[in-house]
């Protein structure tokens, strides 16, 4: 099995954004529920060595949380947990969430399954990256129906931080939360900025030639294929076979 | 406290109780869900701690819910919960979007007794705006500033409803380090509480199982049922049955096909079981 799927090169950009050097260090890291990509991106790092702590919220034998699933939210509210993910069913120029629904609140158009502790993770954690594969206008729009975790937030409200960057089956935005926009960081092989620009409802920025988002190494798809694919089929067991092609067991 | 059987655990929950369901990955019994169907209840106000799954999705499409409170409804892997979908389409029940962290502080100040707890986040989402009974004051403690933060009210529900490993003789129930089942019993007026197998002796007198136990003072009933939290885990006695949910998403995505699951699921297996 030779061809990079999807799934494996948006692990490895959401990877790489988590060693970024000029983002603060991410030594305790939390995955959510349906996460399986932002799931691989964390053991392909600390499989490559780093030293980080993963605390897999649906992990089912060795679940780090002995509290209940209330300790992710009380370890994240003292500032404990340094880097999470989220998506969203629509996800705006401005970073802001919805994962409520389309039209009418709560989600009278398509209702999405709901918030999650989106409302408070985005606050609380120093760094949040968001993930979401399927890059549309119906999905990246001008404007959320609703907002289920704001982009920004005006002064004097207590947040600690917001979304660093968005990983799409397309291309890698970095956030501004400054000025609240996107730019354009790379592009994925076969996509052009046009490309992207016809794929997304919002406005972003474009500063010089973008480049393309790297392909995986040979290393890494190993490891994703091999040890991080036996760590995630209990979880995962769908997307571990979909995705690297292993076999549940009968 | 003698177990008793399923059905009569069922029939202590009455129609237009506020009942707490804990989601997927933390011990629901299904058992009782499936049970819950068969005895006809009505106008449930389900929680999701802190989310929904199979049960709550089950017992919408058999009609016994009038309202969900929880922050998001789920069947994992196998995709959004037909019936919820449906049924919020349909107006047929009123949906209270909430945030994980905000159901767990609304249950443990019902824990503490005490009228409400803060909660950091949550400004400027629309979960806050559509939530009248969520209020938002200056932080009395704040020497910079306003520093505005949200007031949550205690949450006290009529029942919890989940399926713990075992019993002992003593009514205690064991639930490992699925410690939200214990918030939720602890803030709930009474815990129905389904499990594999009853077992000799008294955890609390065991170092080593008293940390996973729930005392019985705060168990109101208990019921024997094998298997019952399939087809969701049980820590490390059972996995995940995704053949059965996929099955299940498949049937119950038209009112027709939840209908032909439920007489099968619901209904068929129990009479089986019975002969």
């Amino acid at each position: 099995m030779t061809e990079i799927k999807l799934e494996e090169r948006i692990a490895v950009a959401l990877a790489k954004l988590i060693l970024d050097p000029s983002a603060p260090p991410a030594r305790h890291i939390a995955v959510g529920a349906a996460s399986p990509m932002p799931a691989a991106a964390c053991w392909l790092v600390k499989k490559q060595g780093n030293p980080v702590r993963l605390s897999l919220l649906h992990k089912r034998s060795g679940n780090p949380f002995t509290e209940g699933t209330r300790e992710l939210f009380d370890l994240t509210g003292q500032g404990r947990i340094d880097l999470f993910f989220l998506g969203g069913g629509q996800i705006d120029g401005s970073a802001n969430l919805n994962l409520v629904g389309t039209g009418e609140w709560p989600g009278m158009g398509v209702r999405f399954p709901g918030s999650f502790g989106s409302a408070f993770m985005y606050f609380m954690t120093p760094r949040t990256i968001l993930f979401r594969e399927e890059h549309t206008p119906r999905v990246f729009v001008e404007k959320v129906d609703n907002i289920s975790a704001p982009g920004v937030s005006p002064p004097g409200v207590f947040r600690r931080g917001t979304a660093q960057a968005l990983v799409t089956g397309r291309c890698v935005f970095r956030f501004h939360p400054d000025r609240a926009r996107f730019s354009l960081e790379s592009v994925h092989p076969g996509e052009t900025v046009e490309s992207v620009r016809d794929a997304t409802g919002f406005a972003f920025d474009v500063a010089g030639d973008v480049p393309f988002t790297p392909d995986p190494t040979p290393e890494e798809l190993a490891l994703l294929r091999g040890p991080i694919c036996d760590e995630m089929m209990e979880t995962y067991p769908e997307f571990c076979t979909r995705v690297f092609g292993r076999k549940q067991a009968a | 406290m003698n177990p008793i059987s399923l059905e009569a655990l069922a029939a202590e929950v009455p129609d237009g109780a506020m009942l707490a369901l804990p989601p997927d990955n933390s011990l629901p019994s299904v058992a009782l869900a499936k049970a819950l169907i068969r005895r006809g209840v009505r106008n449930l106000r389900l929680v999701g701690v802190p989310v929904s799954g199979f049960a709550t999705d089950i017992l919408i499409g058999a009609g016994c819910v009038t309202s969900v409170q929880t922050s998001a409804v789920s069947l994992g892997e196998a995709g959004f919960a037909p019936r919820f979908s449906a049924a919020l389409r349909a107006g047929a029940i009123k949906v209270i979007d909430a945030t994980c962290p905000a159901i767990h502080t609304m249950l443990q100040a019902a824990e503490k007794g005490v009228p409400f707890m803060p909660l950091r986040g949550l400004i400027g989402s629309d979960i806050l705006a559509n939530r009248p009974d969520w209020k938002v004051v200056p932080n009395p403690f704040a020497t910079d500033g306003e520093d505005p933060i949200v007031l949550l009210p205690a949450l006290n529900p009529d029942f919890v409803c989940f399926h713990a490993l075992m019993a002992d003789e003593e009514g205690n129930v064991w639930v490992g380090r699925r410690r939200e089942c214990a918030t939720i019993a602890h803030a709930s007026k009474r815990a129905l509480v389904t499990v594999e197998r009853v077992v000799p002796g008294n955890f609390l007198e065991d170092e080593r199982l008293a940390s996973g136990a729930i005392n019985a003072t705060y168990i109101s009933g208990i019921a024997i049922a094998e298997r019952g939290a399939r087809p969701v885990a049980l820590l490390d006695e059972y996995g995940f049955d995704g053949a059965y949910v996929s099955e299940y998403a498949r049937m119950a995505r038209s009112e027709e096909g939840f209908a032909a699951w439920c007489a099968r699921e619901v209904f068929e297996q129990k009479a089986q079981a019975a002969e």
